[in-house]
């Protein structure tokens, strides 16, 4: 397993591999939202925990179609499913590395976009920690995606329309965890509601995962 | 006797056949009375006047857009398990209905709302999770529809139905967290003794079983179509191969 996230963050990392659009595309989108909506810092201060939450979902939305992908056109993905390793442990391997390679750099440099969304400096920890809570959970439901539209030659419009309402919890409470916090409330309830999102995710998700890779390998 | 008889797709042919004329019939008579009744006898409310008509619409396309998923999801679950194709067929069959009566409960919701609360939609929380179970339909049928191979498309479908329906409920919830309520609480429920006048009740409970019988009759059509076409595409294959 360990050794399959490695090969993954390889791929990823190296020349093609597409690593540093989530970061690109998080960036542009965060810096579209003022001149969409105006410059008062006032208002964007009010939007930034949500649009931040946002650009980090769509960001992350992006290179999901990567995750089975570029495996399933060269056949190694035949390969993996043959090998001894049981799919659901190839599905969790697969969403670690993807979130290795978005989820991780999208919640470390979240802090340097909001200083340009203006967002209040109470919130930056909590917005930093709720999406390193909550990223697991979309790479999580996006492999799960990603899975059921493996096989398809035009997966990605339709990977987006099957993902997108599944995010919804983990958007709500990831982005009132960060909003709150601006307001300078207490925010603990509503991460401990993302924790819970992601922990449920990464425990039974796998499993459906591996359902769909067997049903589109068949 | 029992229910799994009509795992087999003759079988089911046989008795929908003579089923699915009498349901549509009993339908429309349910319908015909119940919204008749509704909309032209009942009286106004003494709040919301006449806009309380909506109601006899909106109540039981709502009710029957949940029901429709959770059929839904038992169907799933049966393919799941037993594979029995017709199951699966009749999951495939039921998702566009489903979308209707969405789509009629927040249509009716929006018309009743503009006057009533003076915008045709709000942020509530039972009309976001609505809103959500929209896009869960239509990301099922959209699967539906792109997946060639029909073992294949009735397995990631019925997968993405039970996970879905963890999320959709989920998310009913997350969004009574995320935003306070404007709509009223349901006004019929099964274990209260009382739930509004019956001059208003009755009417409803008509108009709800007309859906209920419209829903059955519909998804039994679109299920023997389901079948046929299934047939259709068996023989073509067969003529194909020599």
């Amino acid at each position: 397993m360990i050794r399959l996230v490695l090969r993954d963050l390889r791929l990823a990392v190296r020349a093609g591999g597409g690593f540093g659009l989530a970061l690109a595309f998080f960036l542009i989108a965060c810096v579209l939202v003022p001149f969409g909506v105006g410059p008062e810092s006032g208002r964007l201060a009010s939007i930034a925990p949500g649009m931040l939450w946002v650009g980090a979902l769509l960001a992350c939305l992006l290179s999901l179609d990567r995750i089975f992908a570029t495996d399933f056109e060269d056949g190694s993905l035949d390969l993996l499913a043959t090998a001894p390793l049981p799919l659901e442990a190839l599905a969790l391997s697969k969403s670690a590395a993807h979130w290795l390679t978005t989820g991780l750099p999208l919640s470390l440099v979240a802090p340097i976009l909001a200083l340009l969304l203006n967002l209040p400096s109470a919130a930056y920890g909590s917005l930093v920690l709720s999406l390193l809570v909550g990223t697991p959970a979309l790479s999580m439901i996006g492999t799960f995606g990603a899975s059921l539209t493996v096989g398809l030659k035009r997966g990605g419009l339709l990977l987006s329309l099957l993902v997108l309402p599944l995010y919804v919890p983990t958007l709500i409470f990831g982005a009132e965890a960060v909003s709150r916090a601006a307001a300078g409330q207490g925010n603990v309830t509503p991460l401990l509601l993302l924790a819970l999102v992601t922990l449920g995710s990464l425990a039974v998700l796998p499993f459906a995962c591996a359902m769909a890779l067997r049903g589109n390998l068949r | 006797m029992s229910l799994w008889e009509y795992a087999n797709p003759r079988k089911f042919m046989a008795t929908t056949d003579r089923l699915v004329g009498p349901l549509f019939l009993l339908a429309a008579l349910c319908l015909g009375t119940g919204l008749t009744w509704g909309f032209f006898f009942a009286p106004d409310d003494f709040r919301q006047g006449s806009t309380v008509r909506i109601i006899y619409l909106h109540v039981p396309s709502a009710m029957m857009a949940i029901n429709t998923w959770i059929m839904m999801l038992v169907a799933s679950l049966i393919w799941l398990i037993r594979r029995h194709h017709v199951s699966a067929l009749a999951a495939k069959a039921a998702a566009p209905v489903g979308v209707a009566m969405t789509l009629m409960a927040l249509f009716t919701g929006a018309v009743w709302g503009q006057p009533m609360w003076g915008s045709w939609w709000e942020w509530d929380p039972r009309l976001t999770s609505f809103l959500i179970l929209f896009l869960f339909y239509l990301g099922y049928m959209a699967l539906w529809s792109s997946v060639e191979n029909p073992d294949t498309a009735a397995d990631l479908t019925s997968m993405l139905c039970v996970v879905g329906s963890v999320f959709a409920l989920l998310s009913r919830y997350a969004v009574n967290f995320w935003s306070q309520g404007l709509h009223q609480a349901a006004s019929l429920s099964l274990d209260r003794d009382e739930n509004m006048s019956n001059e208003f009740w009755l009417p409803l409970v008509v108009s709800i079983a007309g859906f209920v019988i419209l829903f059955i009759a519909l998804v039994l059509l679109r299920t023997r179509c389901e079948i046929r076409l299934r047939r259709v595409r068996a023989l073509e294959l067969r003529e194909r191969v020599p």
